[in-house]
């Protein structure tokens, strides 16, 4: 697989095979009610220091394909045939699909000449040894350093990981860095060892979207400097398009489609991996749904305004001093890294917390206004009635113990709407009306698909007839060809039952599509608010600038990385450290 | 993401499985716990009728039976050609003409049946009514069978194990439910209000736990005057039971309280409307109710221990209530046990009781989340 | 760091004077007072003693003032001077039959302790590594039973097959003629030679209970993804394992303390009566047979105060060994 679209320069090599080559591979789990195959028939190869990038949604079998290659496979999973070449400098070549998981042989190849990163920085470094501790152990082990070598090596690692004040940091705890310097640690560690390989298990998902952006940038940087190889797994096209040479789509454990970037981007030939790019591409642009509709009524009168709403946890103001108004069949967006207060906000509205200062004037259907921030008891439970909720996690917003009709039903019940048969009938129709099969509705939720639970979840929040639905990152955990399938369903239910969204999420992508307004958040202050259209394209804030120009562009076309810039506060400039 | 236990059943009965259905069908996989939960209840049965259960009736002296050594049950009989039928036959006591030592000898000629629901004493069902049907019987009362032979005063030990268990595997329940009611209601209190409450009582959780028990259980019992009668005195021993016991069981609440409070169905429930009464009782209970079933049954046998180690040192029940560790106070002495060490049996009735609370509940703990693995 | 341990060092001031008020409660519970019984422990010697004598007695001793006061009396009595009473059974202060008894139980505990962690450390580990290998079984089927049998009743067996089988006397834990001697080296040797049966009767339990804790707690770290962090960095499985995965879970296997000395020190409780050891047990046995209750409290008092101490160390060891908690 040779191909003409080479970015990063190619190393001296006299061989012109490449470094790694992976034929047939099959990685089988052997499981109680027979065996799971997780990687069927898989044939790749990797070139010297160019980039192949393993995607697919989850349950592809694209980290087991990772982890196949050092076999470390997770018990009880085994390479069941195939074989996985490592082409080494001195024209050799090594079967490491052959060779004993527990064996010298393979231990000599991890390390030193394939090092691998983690999703989960955190988890990924032991929290009882220090950084140092963990990255000079690579090097005295493969390179047979003393002590003291190890340390300057590794500090001068830390140094071009780009770690502020490497001497200090690398008698530090994993759990004293922030995620994105973990994850520096963690590829610092890595490269201890110059391996020519970089095997990078989805390292950027854990991460805010800035500082992906960071992450990305180094690992392009230093596989130039080093003339590395990285095989790159990840589930986010967006990413794909910036940094690969060459893709490979995964699906159900069979490659899909494997072709240089250019060719999946922009003449996928595959149906599955057309489907994918249609969803991501979907997400680039203003719903369909929504061009059809009629502009907005903006002048009419706000249904909700919030006005300077505080929320403090001790010294920690999560929500500081924010105002927004929602109007009647609006969709508004806001928009945060972690810990920027957007699902603070969230829940403040929905009075999950008590706001600690402002005020929430909700407008009711026959005109008169109530503050939600003062309101308590009998008024409280009348609001929630009209203001609900879709929550992030599909998994952990449904009651297990309760069948789907017993979960969606609920709130019909307790209001005393419905009982018995009335109360059967209004659950077959709200599933209807979700797109979910109402013969299923005796069933639990662990029957269901992540999807179809978000689905589940949303017929919960429209059994009350709301006016409005506040969504906290309602589609985030979902795969992306699912994901718009459930916002063009809000979307829908929107129109047939004129509600009001406060959509609430980190990824522009959802919020474009989506929204008709967005307020972009940072550190628990309300940045900017403006058009959906305005402050995804031209945002007028420095923060919402960096934050755009962060984001990875689907398309491999479009890789301009210059525009990218971190933001910093104008008054308490912080150094990179502490910014998560 | 895919749960593996619900995985590896049949999608179309999985989707309706209630909690409790995953939550058996994961424990029946154990094939350990499965015969642990058989033995329990074979247990708590007899717990629940001795009287049938047993042979003699257990509070019966006979002086002619000291120490009389356990007998042999045989099925076949070929003294007298071919028979078929339990049976056994009685000891002939004769002494070894050196040492004098009490040596038994089966007399073979007097063979004597076993009948099935045969007559023997009369005894009650629960304080219900009275019966004088045993499982099994000697046909011949004036030699009766000693299956586990007799203690120093003639009694039947088989007889007296199968009362124990009723003092000593319900004092184990009883003094659980009374740790419960402590540990549900101050460590609900705790998980439930959290903050300040929760600090001072989690301050006196771990004050109780970092106690040893056994010092403090006989300085109460040592505090019970002597001449109470024996209702009272199991009463008073199983609430100085649950007075350290409650402690471990409100931890595992509040753990449970605390983590539910932060789970997002519960926020949905409350969004739905839902009264904190129904939230308590229809979202949170339900789901630790299995988690505290399963540390119920591990601190039941921890209360059978304690009782029997109570009794043996002679600060628990006292006779004549029987109880496994009343029983064992006759093996105190080595000079009993080493004339007659049929007396250990009663801690054999111990070990068997507890190992198989041990592994029920063991494999119950394993099986009551079904949905996190 | 210090601040931590000045913390806890604070938090222990409630807890014993909290265990000191149960003790004290425990002397108070049975009914009647010191001198009811002693008198009428005289009068089953023939000896009458009037009203007045008794009303004196109990003015000497402080009886007729109300609880809190005898209390901080008591109390007062024990940090000043450490006097805990008078044992009216053995006719001589209490402090003076105490100490020798409760360092020999401290250093039953403790050889039980290491004992326990000798054995359960290795055990564990090995059943989590080689999980649902027949060694695994076999450690797991030593475990239920090791949880199963009360250790007064294993002491029972051990003694009944030493005296039956080898004819030996297997309690105490001097030979007799080392028993009033003073301690020489002669004499910790043969206090070596007797400690390990009721060490080993101890340990059983305690070894059973902490092999099922160290096997969970491997279990649990065992798949974590800093495992397979190790394990791509070339490391072999025995390194990557004593490094990593067994470094974390001794935290809490070094948290155990905090409940494994209570346990200790409870089955010493029986163990050592059934064995007779000159350990506090027995005498605290006597003493509250006898209602001696000034003996029985500072038993008591002693033993609970000796546990909170032991709960103490652990949290102090932990902060040691845990970056976590030491830097938060």
């Amino acid at each position: 697989m040779t191909d003409i679209l080479s970015i990063a320069p190619r190393p001296a090599m006299t061989t012109n095979k490449p470094l790694l080559e992976v034929r047939n591979l099959v990685t089988e789990f052997p499981l109680r009610t027979g065996i799971f195959r997780a990687v069927d028939d898989l044939s790749f190869s990797i070139e010297q220091g160019k980039t192949l990038c393993v995607v697919g949604e989850s349950g592809s079998g694209k980290s087991v394909t990772a982890r196949s290659i050092l076999q470390i496979i997770d018990s009880p999973g085994r390479i069941a045939s195939g074989s996985i070449l490592l082409h080494q400098p001195d024209g050799t070549s090594l079967d490491l699909a052959k060779l004993d998981p527990r064996g010298r042989a393979i231990r000599s190849v991890r390390g030193r000449d394939i090092a691998m990163i983690f999703q989960e920085p955190m988890s990924s470094l032991s929290p009882v040894h220090t950084v140092g501790d963990q990255i000079t152990e690579a090097l005295r082990l493969h390179l047979k350093m003393s002590k003291a070598e190890a340390r300057t090596e590794a500090i001068s690692l830390l140094r071009q990981v780009e770690i502020p004040n490497p001497e200090k940091a690398i008698d530090r705890y994993a759990f004293q860095y922030s995620g994105g310097m973990r994850q520096r640690a963690m590829i610092a560690m890595a490269l201890a060892c110059k391996p020519q390989l970089l095997i990078a298990d989805e390292p950027t998902t854990a991460l805010d979207v800035t500082t992906q952006a960071e992450i990305l940038d180094l690992i392009s940087r230093l596989q130039k400097a080093h003339g590395m190889a990285v095989l790159f797994i990840t589930h986010d096209m967006g990413v794909v398009a910036q940094i690969a040479d060459d893709v490979l789509v995964m699906h159900h454990g069979v490659a899909k489609e494997y072709g240089p970037v250019e060719q999946i981007f922009h003449s996928p030939q595959d149906p599955y991996t057309r489907m994918l790019i249609g969803s991501v591409l979907k997400l680039e642009q203003k719903a369909e749904i929504r061009l059809a509709r009629p502009p907005l009524d903006t002048t009419a009168a706000p249904l909700l305004e919030i006005r300077n709403l505080s929320m403090h946890f001790g010294e920690m103001k999560a929500l500081d001093d924010v105002s927004i108004s929602l109007l009647p069949g609006e969709t508004l967006g806001i928009v945060g890294e972690s810990g920027s207060g957007k699902t603070t906000m969230g829940r403040s509205i929905m009075r999950l917390y008590d706001p600690t200062a402002g005020e929430m004037h909700y407008r009711r259907a026959d005109g008169t206004v109530m503050d939600l921030a003062k309101i308590g008891g009998g008024e409280l439970k009348a609001a929630r009635r009209e203001l609900r909720m879709v929550f992030q996690d599909p998994f952990g917003s449904l009651n297990p113990r309760m069948t789907v009709s017993q979960v969606i039903g609920e709130p019909l019940l307790v209001n005393g709407i419905a009982r018995g048969k009335a109360l059967d009938e209004r659950v077959c129709h709200l599933m209807e009306q979700v797109g979910l099969d109402p013969s299923t509705r005796e069933r639990y939720p662990h029957a269901f698909s992540g999807g179809q639970r978000q689905r589940i979840g949303i017929a919960r929040a429209i059994t009350l007839n709301p006016r409005i639905i506040v969504a906290d990152e309602a589609t985030s955990a979902l795969d992306v060809s699912v994901r718009f399938q459930v916002l063009d369903l809000l979307m829908r239910l929107q129109d047939e039952l004129g509600l009001a969204y406060i959509f609430i999420s980190h990824d522009i992508g959802v919020i474009r599509y989506m929204c008709d307004r967005v307020g972009v958040m940072y550190r628990g202050k309300l940045v900017e608010v403006g058009e959906a259209d305005k402050v995804c394209n031209a945002p007028d804030h420095p923060y919402t600038q960096a934050l755009i120009s962060a984001i990875p562009r689907p398309d491999p076309r479009d890789r301009d990385h210059s525009r990218r810039f971190r933001y910093t506060e104008p008054s308490a400039a912080k150094n990179g450290s502490s910014a998560r | 993401m895919v749960d593996v236990s619900i995985a590896n059943l049949r999608p179309e009965r999985a989707a309706v499985a209630s909690q409790w259905q995953l939550i058996w069908w994961a424990f029946k996989r154990h094939r350990l716990a499965m015969a642990a939960l058989f033995v329990t209840l074979a247990l708590y049965i007899v717990a629940l009728v001795p009287g049938f259960f047993a042979i003699n009736d257990p509070t019966v002296q006979n002086a002619r039976a000291t120490f009389h050594p356990p007998q042999r049950i045989h099925l076949i009989d070929n003294s007298n050609g071919f028979e078929f039928g339990l049976h056994y036959f009685p000891l002939k006591l004769t002494r070894d003409p050196e040492t004098l030592a009490a040596i038994y000898v089966e007399d073979t000629a007097k063979k004597i049946p076993i009948a099935f629901f045969g007559r023997g004493y009369t005894y009650s069902v629960l304080g219900l009514f009275q019966t004088d049907i045993h499982l099994i019987a000697s046909t011949d009362k004036a030699r009766p069978l000693f299956l586990f032979g007799a203690d120093r005063l003639g009694r039947d030990v088989y007889s007296r194990v199968v009362q124990g268990a009723q003092v000593s595997l319900s004092i184990g329940l009883v003094g659980v439910f009374l740790s419960l009611a402590l540990g549900i209601v101050l460590g609900g209190i705790s998980g439930y209000y959290g903050g300040r409450i929760d600090f001072v009582m989690q301050r006196v959780i771990d004050f109780v736990l970092s106690l040893p028990t056994i010092p403090i259980w006989l300085a109460l019992a040592a505090a019970l005057p002597q001449g109470w009668p024996a209702t009272l005195q199991y009463m008073m021993i199983t609430i100085i039971l649950s007075f350290t016991g409650w402690a471990q069981l409100a931890r595992v609440v509040r753990g449970r309280f605390l983590s539910l409070r932060t789970e997002e169905f519960v926020a949905a429930a409350r969004l739905d409307g839902v009264s904190e009464g129904r939230i308590i009782f229809r979202h949170m209970l339900p789901s630790f109710s299995s988690h505290i079933i399963a540390s119920m049954t591990l601190a039941v046998p921890a209360m059978i221990l304690a009782e029997t180690s109570l009794s043996f040192l002679g600060l628990g029940l006292q006779p004549p209530t029987i109880s496994w560790g009343v029983l064992l106070r006759e093996a105190q002495n080595i000079r009993s046990i080493a004339t007659a060490p049929w007396l250990f049996l009663p801690g054999l009735a111990v070990v068997i009781a507890v190992m198989a609370l041990n592994l029920f509940g063991d494999g119950l703990r394993d099986a009551a989340d079904p949905y996190n693995k | 760091m210090l601040k931590f341990i000045v913390k806890r060092l604070f938090w222990m001031i409630p807890s014993l004077f909290a265990v000191s008020f149960l003790a004290f409660v425990l002397i108070q519970l049975p009914p009647g007072d010191f001198v009811t019984t002693y008198i009428a422990t005289l009068a089953s010697s023939n000896e009458v003693v009037d009203q007045n004598t008794a009303a004196q007695l109990r003015e000497r001793f402080g009886l007729d003032q109300p609880m809190l006061v005898q209390y901080l009396k008591w109390v007062w009595g024990i940090v000043t001077h450490g006097d805990f009473g008078i044992s009216f059974e053995w006719q001589q202060p209490v402090s003076g039959l105490i100490w020798e008894r409760m360092a020999l139980t401290l250093v039953l505990a403790l050889a039980s302790l290491i004992a326990t962690w000798a054995l359960a450390l290795p055990i564990g580990v090995y059943s989590a590594v080689k999980k649902y290998s027949i060694g695994d079984y076999a450690f797991t089927a030593f475990t239920f039973f090791g949880l199963s049998i009360p250790s007064f009743l294993l002491a029972l067996v051990l003694m009944y097959v030493a005296a039956v089988e080898f004819g030996q006397d297997v309690g105490g834990l001097f030979s007799s003629q080392y028993e009033t001697a003073p301690w020489s080296i002669g004499k910790m040797y043969d206090l070596l030679t007797h400690l390990w049966l009721p060490v080993a009767i101890l340990a059983v339990s305690s070894t059973a209970s902490l092999i099922r804790v160290m096997r969970a707690n491997m279990l649990d770290e065992l798949p974590k993804p800093y495992v397979t962090t190790a394990r791509a960095k070339g490391l072999s499985e025995f390194r990557l394992l004593v490094k990593y995965p067994l470094r974390i879970a001794l935290n809490p296997f070094i948290s155990t303390i905090a409940w494994l000395l209570p346990n200790l020190i409870s089955g010493s409780v029986v163990v050592a009566i059934v064995l007779n050891l000159p350990t506090a047990a027995p005498l605290l046995l006597q003493s509250l047979m006898a209602q001696d209750m000034y003996l029985a409290g500072a038993f008591v008092l002693l033993i609970c105060a000796l546990t909170l101490i032991g709960s103490l160390i652990s949290d102090i060891l932990l902060a040691l060994v845990d970056p976590r908690i030491r830097l938060e």
